[in-house]
């Protein structure tokens, strides 16, 4: 592949036609292209609205809880010694992840533009909960697609989500993993065009999904950043993100892309290791292709044909992800390195002892990065990870794999 | 572009005064050799045009009867270069109905797109239906394949309002393909008054021959939509009627190439009669 250019900046992607570099794009089938523009026209709308962000502000500070601490994470900083480790606490947000801060963008969206019927799709269930919960305090009825292995894998938000009134409806295609409930929220709604609203979790999609979640997930970085200035009077010199289709990642790193003193880290699920198809680290072991309307690292075999990755943590488990990351990566911005279901299942460990913070098990894949380079790094150097939720959703998988009985 | 079997076709039907009856069929479902023999059935019992389904592992605008196919297909070790070679194959003792290639853009992205529409000639593939490229992707694969001397046949939906119609068929070729509901194939049958109308607006716009499908199952329903369409396209159904006869192990038994047979001669029956005043 040729190399992109560089840019001046890398925060002006994407394009009118949603592309960044030449990832992106709208992939869709006939049906869907009118909504993804009316879509796209409501969203600018809703952008140049200041009414519009003034409701989002306040349900982000009243209702999610924001904005999130940005902690300096002393215990587990004394236990690796060398670089200082700060969190960025999305674990606190109301409902228990960074998916809320996408969630009530996209649910007044949806009001704004007269739909009555909210679907969307879930791996561990923190985007299918936060769906629900918006979709509860706005109203809406609300369907959300789940892979039947992650149905049993993440029983507790299962009955979250029914509790707060969705219909959870586990999907038997594939592996039964993210990716299948991503096809089957499209079928449902090129089926239901006139009246549904299609909540994707992550930055991934067609356009303007990538664009949109990216948007509504920047909060994440904007704070980070301002609250790291304050707090220390500077800026950090590494932030670590946990990928899985890349919204929490994205939302951190975004307000960080032009600070170039600033190095960036995704951290993709290695899963067994890359050496077999038991991983889900697209961007390090799988090549561009097309999926769920946009070009992408992907997992695929020599035909095209997709593969099923694996992950310990049901949210990364993704055989692809959001198109600006694959750009990222090709520009060389940002790197990513995958790290492997053991590695994160001792980060979570060491997080949960060091911290008495009980990580997602995402996130213990970006903490796990973290505990391998801050001990190669200065005092006087400072490490941001993202904290993108809380562990309760994983101890049942967790128990279970370190012979814990719960 | 120089015409094509697909043009030759629907010239020949309209000549005739009749609709013309396109099925789909997916490719390597349970097995090549069956699909072959399927290939050279379906002329037989009354098929105008083919459609032979690519397989591909995340079909997002298929019902569950097309999705089984395409998996049936893949875990039999289907993939593009082989759905390519039974196009060959068929063009040996076939050289006449048209044949065109549905299904998703990843495998052949994957292929190469100049590499795939040159192989694909070169195969005996008259036209191309690539779900999820709209035309806001032409340069992707529309633009090669034209210039292969491939139709890039386009679907139009009940979303697709007038506004939008000029550019989907701009660049489209051989016929449109009116997707009758909105939804994914084999789901709610079409309400066939309103397709009349929708073909009409579709004829407003271009000289192009109108076929239509996603949902027809029935004679009755082939029927309806022959009277006024220049095409009928059936095929969840047929695939079904694969399903249906195979073992248990999903393997195909000597009732699979009958059953299909059957099918597609029964709709054929209808098909070629739509136009036909009901006797009193
Ligand atoms: C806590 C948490 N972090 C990260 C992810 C991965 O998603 P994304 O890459 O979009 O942030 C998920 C997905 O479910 C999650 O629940």
């Amino acid at each position: 592949m040729t190399a992109p250019i560089l840019p001046n900046s890398f925060t002006t992607g994407p394009d009118e036609r949603g592309h960044f570099g030449i990832y992106g794009g709208r992939y869709v089938a006939e049906t869907l292209m009118p909504l993804i523009l009316e879509l796209q026209a409501a969203y600018e709308a809703a952008k140049a609205d200041p009414a519009f962000a003034a409701e989002l502000s306040n349900l982000s500070n009243h209702y999610a809880g924001r904005p999130s601490k940005l902690y300096f994470a002393e215990g587990l900083t004394r236990h690796l010694g060398g670089a200082r480790i700060f969190f960025k606490r999305e674990d606190l947000n109301h409902t228990g992840s960074h998916k809320i801060n996408n969630c009530l963008g996209q649910i007044l969206l949806a009001r704004r533009m007269g739909k009555t019927r909210i679907i969307a799709e879930t791996g561990a269930g923190q985007h299918g909960v936060a769906s629900a919960t918006v979709s509860a305090r706005f109203g809406f009825p609300c369907v959300v697609y789940m892979g039947a292995t992650d149905v049993e894998r993440q029983k507790p938000n299962v009955f979250r989500m029914k509790l707060l009134g969705a219909e959870v409806k586990p999907v038997t295609a594939g592996n039964a993993t993210l990716k299948d409930a991503m096809n089957e929220a499209l079928r449902d709604w090129v089926t239901n065009v006139e009246d549904t609203y299609y909540l994707i979790g992550t930055a991934a999609g067609p356009h303007p999904y990538p664009e949109m979640v990216r948007d509504f997930q920047s909060v994440i970085g904007k704070e980070a950043r301002a609250q790291m200035l304050e707090q220390e009077g500077r800026l950090p010199d590494l932030v670590i993100a946990a990928v899985g289709g890349g919204s929490n990642a994205i939302g951190i790193f975004h307000p960080f892309l032009d600070d170039a003193s600033v190095e960036i880290v995704g951290v993709e699920a290695g899963g067994h290791g890359l050496d077999g198809d038991e991983h889900c680290a697209s961007m390090n072991a799988g090549r561009p292709g097309v999926l769920h309307g946009n070009r992408t690292y992907l997992l695929q075999d020599a035909d095209g044909q997709i593969l099923e990755g694996h992950s310990v943590s049901a949210g990364l488990d993704y055989p692809g992800v959001g198109p600006e990351h694959s750009w990222l990566r090709d520009t060389g911005r940002v790197t990513y390195v995958p790290i492997l279901d053991d590695e994160a299942l001792d980060a979570f460990q060491v997080c949960t002892r060091t911290e008495g913070i009980i990580p997602a098990l995402e996130s213990a894949h970006a903490i796990a990065e973290a505990i391998k380079r801050a001990p190669t790094m200065a005092p006087d150097k400072i490490i941001v990870v993202n904290l993108s939720g809380r562990g309760d959703k994983d101890i049942h998988t967790v128990g279970k794999l370190t012979g814990l009985d719960i | 572009m120089t015409e094509t079997r697909i043009d030759r076709r629907f010239a020949a039907v309209k000549a005739e005064g009749r609709p013309a009856f396109v099925t789909f069929l997916t490719a390597g479902d349970p097995d090549p050799a069956t699909t072959l023999a399927l290939l050279a059935a379906l002329p037989r019992a009354g098929a105008d045009i083919i459609e032979l389904g690519m397989p591909f592992s995340d079909p997002m605008a298929d019902g569950p009867a097309v999705q089984a196919a395409g998996l049936r297909a893949l875990r039999g070790g289907m993939t593009l270069n082989k759905t390519l070679d039974l196009v060959r194959e068929f063009r040996k003792t076939d050289d006449v109905t048209p044949i065109v290639l549905m299904g998703y853009y990843n495998p052949i992205y994957s292929h190469g797109s100049e590499a795939f529409v040159v192989d694909a000639k070169a195969a005996g593939v008259d036209g191309l239906i690539i779900v999820d490229l709209p035309p806001e992707a032409d340069d992707e694969l529309c633009l090669p394949a034209l210039k292969a001397g491939l139709n890039f046949i386009r679907l139009a939906t009940p979303t697709t309002d007038d506004k939008r119609l000029p550019a989907v068929l701009t660049n489209t070729s051989g016929f449109v393909y009116y997707v009758s509901i909105n939804g994914i194939t084999g789901s709610a049958a079409p309400d066939t008054s309103r397709v009349a109308e929708a073909v009409d607006r579709i004829k407003r716009h271009t000289r192009l021959p109108v076929a239509v499908g996603f949902g027809v199952r029935t004679a009755e329903q082939a029927a309806a939509i022959g009277a006024k369409a220049d095409g009928v396209v059936v095929g969840s159904a047929i695939v079904q009627a694969v399903a249906d006869s195979l073992d248990a192990e999903g393997r195909a038994t000597a009732a699979t190439v009958p059953a299909v047979e059957a099918l597609v001669g029964a709709l054929a029956v209808s098909v070629r009669g739509a136009r036909r005043p009901v006797a009193a």
